[in-house]
C-alpha cells in the first residue's frame, strides 16, 4: 500500500479535494518533520502518519493550532495477517501454511502494529485519523492522557488488548482482562479458541439460496 | 422557560463550586476515617452490571471508577472470523435498546468501501427505523431516570409507550430487540402494510409521552432540586473526553453528526432542530433528551410523509468481497456518535474492526466527574450520562 500513500499520486483528476488538500498542506506546515506520511481519500477522510518520537507533540498541536479539539477513539493495529485463517481449519488436520507478511494500510508504516487516532474539528467538520508506528519489540508509544482526558481509557484498552506500552500513563492496569490474564487479545497471532476447540459450524451448515447458483441478486421492487 | 440562559448557568456553576469547596474546608476541619463503597454490580443505576468503587470521606466522593468488563464479549476479534453480513448479527447485541442503529454505521462503511449505494427508498427506511430506535432507547431512559431518583410512575409510562415503538420495529423486521434487518446495498424487505399510519399514530402517542414526562418529572421540585447543578461538565473536557451526543450538546456543544456530516441517511432531506443546554449539569442531560426524542418523533413523521418510492435493494453480488481500503463512518446513534473505523483486506470479512461506541467515552468522564460529588449525586450523574453495560464493553 506504500506506493499509494502520496498526496497527489493517487488522487483521480476528476474528483479533487481541496478542502482536505488544504488541510493536509497546512498539517505538513505546522508539524514539520514528525509527519511521515500523508493519504488522501477524495471527499471521504485523510490519514496522517507521523513519527513515533514526536507523537505527543503532533497531537497536542493538532488540538492547539489546527482546531482538532474532540477527541474521537484511539486505538491500534495489527497488520501481520492471522496466522490462523478465518477460523474455520478443521483441527484433526494439520493447519495449512499461510503468507503471513505484512501490509501496512493507508499512510504506510514500518512496523508490524501501528497505533492511531481520531480526531475531528467541529470548525470545519472534518475528522483526521493519525497512525504511528509502534516498534516490533516492546512497542511503546507516549501517552496523551494528559493532552486528551479521554485517551486515558483508550490506552489502557489498547494495552491489554495489543500488548503496547503507554508510557507516562498515570495508571495502566487492565479494564477487561483480569489481572492473570496471558496474551494480548487482539493481536493477530492470539488464536480465538473457540474456534480452535470446535469447527465453526456454518462452514458446515450452508443451505442452498432459492433462485439457484444466480452470481447477482435481483432488486426487489 | 428560561433554561437557556447563560447567566444562570454560570450562577449555577459558580454557586455549585463555592458550596463544594466550602464542604472541602468543612472535611478537613472534622477528617472522619474513609471507607470503601461498592456500588453495584447489580444496581438499578448500572443498567445491566457496571460496578463502581468508591472511596468516601463522609458523604463525600474521594475517588471513584468503575470496574468494567463483566459484559466483554470481544467483538473486535469476532468480526475477524466472520463475514461482513455475519457481523450485523453481533453488533447488533453492542446497544441493546437501540439495535438497528448499531448496524447502520457498519452496514455504510462497509458500503462505502464497495461504492455501493442503497437506493433513496431503502436510506428512508433505514432513517425511520434509526429514529424508532433512537425512541425506544430514550423512552426507557426517561423512565429510568425516575426510578432512579425515586419516582414509580414514570417508568410505567415509559414501558407502556415503548411497547408501540416495539411492535412497529417488529412488524417491520420480525425482531423486537435484534432486527438485523440491514443489509449491504440496503434493506431486507420493504415496509409493511399499514406501517405509515400506524407510524403516525404512534408517534402522536410518543409525544403525549414527551409532555406527560415533561409535566410528571421535570416540573418536579424534588426531581430539579437532585438534578441541577449536579456533575457539572464544562465544554472543555467534554470535548476533551470525547463525550458524544446529548451529553455533549448538554455541555453547550452544537454538534450533532445526523446535520453536521455528509452520509448516505436521508436526515438532511427533513428538517430538525439540534437542541442544546449551556449548563452541563445532570438536568441539562435529562432535558436534552426529553427534547431529543420528541424532535425524532416528527422526523419519522416528516419521513414517513416524504417517504419516495422504488426498490429497497442496489445490486450486489450475492458472495460478498469488500475491496481493500480502510473506511470509518459514524452516526449519531441513542447514546452518542457510535462509528466503525473498518479495514478489509480484500476479503469475506473485514481484517479489523474498531467499534467505536458512545458509552465507554461517556463513562471514563466518570472519575473524573465523581470526585468531591456526595453519594446520593452518584446515581444522578450515572442516571444522566446514560450508558448501556453492552456499550462499555462490547
Amino acid at each position: 500500500m506504500s506506493q499509494l500513500s502520496s498526496t497527489t499520486d493517487t488522487t483521480p483528476p476528476e474528483i479533487v479535494d481541496e478542502v482536505r488538500q488544504k488541510l493536509a498542506a497546512s498539517i505538513r506546515a505546522t508539524l514539520g518533520d514528525a509527519v511521515l506520511d500523508v493519504f488522501i481519500k477524495p471527499g471521504d477522510d485523510i490519514w496522517v502518519r507521523v513519527s513515533n518520537e514526536s507523537w505527543k507533540v503532533a497531537v497536542q498541536k493538532l488540538r492547539d493550532a489546527l482546531g482538532f479539539e474532540y477527541f474521537c477513539f484511539l486505538s491500534a493495529i495489527d497488520w501481520m495477517p492471522s496466522p490462523y485463517g478465518r477460523g474455520e481449519d478443521d483441527p484433526t488436520e494439520p493447519p495449512p501454511e499461510r503468507d503471513t507478511t505484512i501490509r501496512s494500510g493507508y499512510a504506510g508504516g514500518e512496523t508490524r502494529m501501528q497505533v492511531f487516532i481520531r480526531l475531528v474539528s467541529f470548525a470545519s467538520r472534518i475528522g483526521v485519523t493519525v497512525k504511528v508506528d509502534v516498534a516490533d519489540e516492546m512497542p511503546s508509544i507516549a501517552s496523551i492522557a494528559d493532552v486528551f482526558g479521554g485517551a486515558n481509557w483508550h490506552e489502557r484498552e489498547t494495552h491489554e488488548m495489543f500488548g503496547i506500552d503507554f508510557v507516562g500513563h498515570p495508571d495502566l492496569r487492565n479494564i477487561y482482562l483480569p489481572v492473570d490474564f496471558e496474551g494480548h487479545p487482539l493481536r493477530k497471532d492470539f488464536p480465538l479458541l473457540a474456534r480452535m476447540v470446535k469447527p465453526w459450524p456454518g462452514i458446515v451448515d450452508v443451505e442452498p439460496l432459492p433462485g439457484g447458483d444466480v452470481g447477482e441478486e435481483e432488486a426487489s421492487a | 422557560m428560561t433554561l437557556t440562559s447563560d447567566r444562570l448557568g454560570d450562577r449555577q456553576k459558580l454557586s455549585y463550586i463555592a458550596g463544594q469547596a466550602a464542604d472541602a474546608r468543612l472535611n478537613l476541619e472534622l477528617e472522619t476515617e474513609g471507607m470503601t463503597l461498592n456500588i453495584g454490580p447489580q444496581h438499578p443505576a448500572t443498567h445491566g452490571t457496571l460496578r463502581i468503587v468508591a472511596r468516601l470521606d463522609g458523604e463525600q466522593v474521594v475517588w471513584a471508577e468503575p470496574s468494567c468488563g463483566y459484559m466483554h464479549r470481544g467483538y473486535e476479534k469476532l468480526t475477524e472470523v466472520r463475514t461482513y453480513p455475519q457481523v450485523t448479527t453481533l453488533v447488533n447485541r453492542i446497544d441493546w435498546l437501540g439495535s438497528f442503529a448499531n448496524e447502520v454505521p457498519f452496514i455504510l462503511a462497509a458500503e462505502k468501501l464497495m461504492g455501493v449505494e442503497a437506493p433513496p427508498r431503502a436510506q428512508w427506511i433505514r432513517t425511520i427505523l434509526f429514529e424508532l430506535s433512537r425512541i425506544a432507547n430514550v423512552s426507557l431512559f426517561l423512565g429510568d431516570l425516575g426510578v432512579q431518583l425515586g419516582a414509580i410512575t414514570p417508568v410505567f409510562l415509559a414501558f407502556r409507550d415503548r411497547e408501540y415503538v416495539l411492535n412497529l420495529i417488529e412488524s417491520a423486521t420480525g425482531g423486537r430487540f435484534h432486527p438485523n434487518f440491514d443489509r449491504i446495498g440496503g434493506l431486507k424487505d420493504d415496509l409493511p402494510a399499514g406501517f405509515i399510519d400506524e407510524t403516525k399514530a404512534v408517534m402522536k402517542k410518543l409525544r403525549n409521552f414527551c409532555d406527560e414526562i415533561e409535566r410528571l418529572l421535570f416540573g418536579n421540585e424534588i426531581f430539579q432540586s437532585r438534578t441541577r447543578g449536579i456533575g457539572i461538565i464544562p465544554r472543555g473536557i467534554a470535548l476533551q473526553y470525547g463525550l458524544s451526543g446529548p451529553n455533549l450538546r448538554a455541555s453547550g456543544v452544537d454538534w450533532d453528526l445526523r446535520r453536521d456530516q455528509d452520509i448516505a441517511m436521508a436526515w438532511n432531506k427533513v428538517n430538525f432542530k439540534v437542541w442544546t443546554h449551556p449548563d452541563g449539569d445532570s438536568f441539562a442531560r435529562c432535558w436534552i433528551r426529553l427534547q431529543e426524542t420528541r424532535e425524532a418523533t416528527l422526523i419519522v413523521d416528516q419521513l414517513l410523509e416524504g417517504l419516495p418510492s422504488g426498490p429497497v435493494m442496489a445490486k450486489v453480488p450475492k458472495i460478498i468481497k469488500v475491496p481493500e481500503g480502510e473506511a470509518w463512518v459514524s452516526t449519531e446513534n441513542p447514546l452518542g456518535e457510535m462509528g466503525y473505523y473498518v479495514v478489509s483486506r480484500g476479503d469475506l470479512g473485514p481484517f479489523r474492526v474498531k467499534i467505536r461506541s458512545a458509552s465507554f467515552n461517556n463513562i471514563s468522564i466518570t472519575p473524573w466527574l465523581l470526585r468531591g460529588v456526595y453519594v446520593p449525586d452518584i446515581i444522578t450523574i450515572l442516571a444522566s450520562l446514560y450508558f448501556i453495560l453492552g456499550d462499555i464493553d462490547r
